[in-house]
């Protein structure tokens, strides 16, 4: 774990429309770790997480207020370039969303988009990236196959490769376990043990053990009397589920609600 | 009590439903089938070499309809070119580039009225526009642009539903790997999409082939083979038409209905198999 914050948030208010969705949140979330998001459905814990690549932008009449930084440079400012951000921080969703096209099309898909052409280039970058995801093996000799004829697991990987194709900084993952059987959960723990050493990397989860087992820092949320989704407790990991600070985190975490 | 109403008992149901819907379906393949066998039965003796590379003789008693066969696809592949990129166009502003509302509504209300709108009413918009005012004439354009403009809406309809029915995970998914919004349509909307937008083309292409009333108004009915867009030309359904109403030839006409069955189902082989390649390529 890095000493430096790869990403902060300062006082985030998020509003869908009229809903405030996220209240006053400030984190700041140490480089070349694993945070992991936690806290009941509905708490924000995916608006936090999609705060950092402004994917909440896509979604119509979402408001963001406060400042959210990548390396101290502000993601919410004027100028900011979008799809340049995104390079940086990278998504991996909740369920495997391969597209209808070959296994090597879909891990140079960004790649393709930022405008690189050669097929040497490519090709290195879906080898580099399919061993990164420790899907190599498994592939390397069905690149030109159908990727949605992969298992769960080996989509979610695939998923995974084609995410780190793009050279992020930072990895957001969005509940990208819950979809899978425990084998492949364990494959895609372990990656992301692997994976810490070199990027920053978030995780929603609804798993308490995944959180221990794999995050370095835990952030849980939860909404209050007003709905609004808040940062109770952020904290390292250990920290969290040991000695919880918060009453509501203990008795979230000992299983009371949630 | 007894019940007074006719009542079957929750299996007797099942079973008249089931047979009740096999007989429906079984009757309408009965009617298609025999169609398309009547028609080769009566026209495919009539099929030869010559039928097929002669231009028409003595007003299509004699020769062949070499010249309607160029016309029909000269017609046809000017109406799907013309009309493909403003449907898909018009689809893609739709489903990816507006919120719904009032110029969406505007746009989808006239687009499904155009499509209810009868082929003669076409046929005379295109006489009228086409032929006379722009002094295009009887021509493969004149004909090739009224066709464009009736298929438009299929082709708006079933692609503005193939680009709408493509999960929105996989925009989302292209946005966060930094894909602009036409990389994100191109490289992530359209591969999924390509499937149900040729779809529609298909539809088109056949109602372009088969269509009567639109074409004998702006391409004209000459027999001589078309030497280019800014020639008359007439399509196998006119042939087909004129040869049959006007007592020419029956045996010719089924002769071209025959080719024309035959050159429907050859385009309707070769696109599927032209959209699996698309497809699975992926690119």
């Amino acid at each position: 774990m890095g000493e430096k914050p790869k990403l902060k948030a300062e006082a985030i208010n998020l509003y869908y429309g009229g809903t405030r969705a996220l209240g006053d949140i400030t984190a700041q979330i140490p480089e070349r770790s694993i945070t992991a998001v936690i806290g009941p459905s509905g708490c924000g814990k995916s608006s936090f997480l999609r705060l950092f690549n402004r994917m909440n932008d896509l979604i119509p009449y979402a408001r963001t207020e406060g400042g959210a930084f990548i390396d101290e440079l502000p993601i919410y400012a004027e100028g900011t370039d979008v799809t340049a951000l995104r390079r940086r921080v990278g998504m991996v969703f909740q369920k495997p969303n391969v597209f209808p096209m070959s296994v090597f099309e879909n891990v140079v898909i960004g790649t393709r988009n930022h405008g690189v052409k050669s097929r040497a280039e490519l090709e290195m970058t879906a080898e580099r990236c399919l061993r990164l995801a420790a899907l190599w093996d498994e592939v390397k000799d069905s690149l030109k196959k159908p990727g949605q004829g992969l298992s769960a697991g080996q989509q979610q990987r695939l998923c995974i490769a084609r995410a780190l194709a793009v050279n992020p900084e930072v990895i957001l993952m969005d509940e990208s376990c819950s979809a899978l059987d425990p084998e492949s959960t364990m494959k895609i723990e372990e990656l992301m043990l692997e994976l810490s050493r070199e990027y920053t990397i978030i995780l929603v989860t609804h798993n308490m053990e995944q959180a221990v087992r794999v995050s370095d820092m835990a952030a849980f949320f939860m909404i209050d009397g007003d709905k609004v989704g808040r940062l109770v407790e952020f904290s390292p990991t250990a920290d969290m589920f040991y000695a919880p600070k918060d009453k509501r985190t203990e008795d979230y975490i000992t299983g009371r609600f949630g | 009590m007894k019940s007074t109403r006719l009542s079957l008992s929750p299996r007797a149901a099942e079973r008249v439903i089931k047979v009740f819907v096999w007989a429906v379906a079984l009757s309408i393949m009965a009617v298609l089938v025999s169609i398309v066998v009547f028609i080769l039965y009566k026209g495919l003796p009539v099929i030869n070499a010559g039928f097929l590379t002669e231009i028409p003789r003595r007003m299509g008693r004699e020769g062949g309809i070499a010249s309607p066969i160029v016309g029909t696809l000269l017609v046809t592949a000017l109406a799907v070119l013309l009309a493909t990129p403003f449907g898909m166009g018009t689809a893609f502003y739709l489903a990816e580039y507006t919120r719904d509302g009032a110029v969406t509504r505007i746009i989808r209300f006239s687009a499904e009225s155009l499509a209810g709108i009868p082929s003669i009413v076409y046929g005379l918009f295109g006489f009228i526009f086409f032929v006379m005012y722009l002094n295009l004439g009887w021509s493969v354009l004149s004909g090739g642009l009224t066709l464009a403009v009736m298929i438009l809406p299929t082709i708006i309809r079933t692609s503005e539903e193939a680009v709408r029915s493509v999960p929105t995970i996989y925009r989302e998914v292209s946005f966060s790997l930094g894909g602009t919004k036409w990389q994100t349509i191109r490289g992530a909307v359209f591969p999924s999409a390509v499937r149900g937008i040729a779809n529609g083309i298909i539809l088109s292409i056949g109602r372009s082939v088969a269509e009567t009333a639109a074409v004998v108004l702006t391409a004209g009915s000459a027999l001589r083979m078309p030497d280019g867009v800014f020639a008359p030309a007439r399509t196998m359904a006119v042939h087909f038409y004129i040869l049959a109403s006007e007592g020419i030839s029956m045996d010719n006409a089924y002769g071209t209905a025959a080719v024309l069955i035959i050159l429907i189902f050859l385009i309707n082989i070769a696109a599927n198999m032209l959209i699996d390649r698309l497809a699975t390529k992926g690119r």
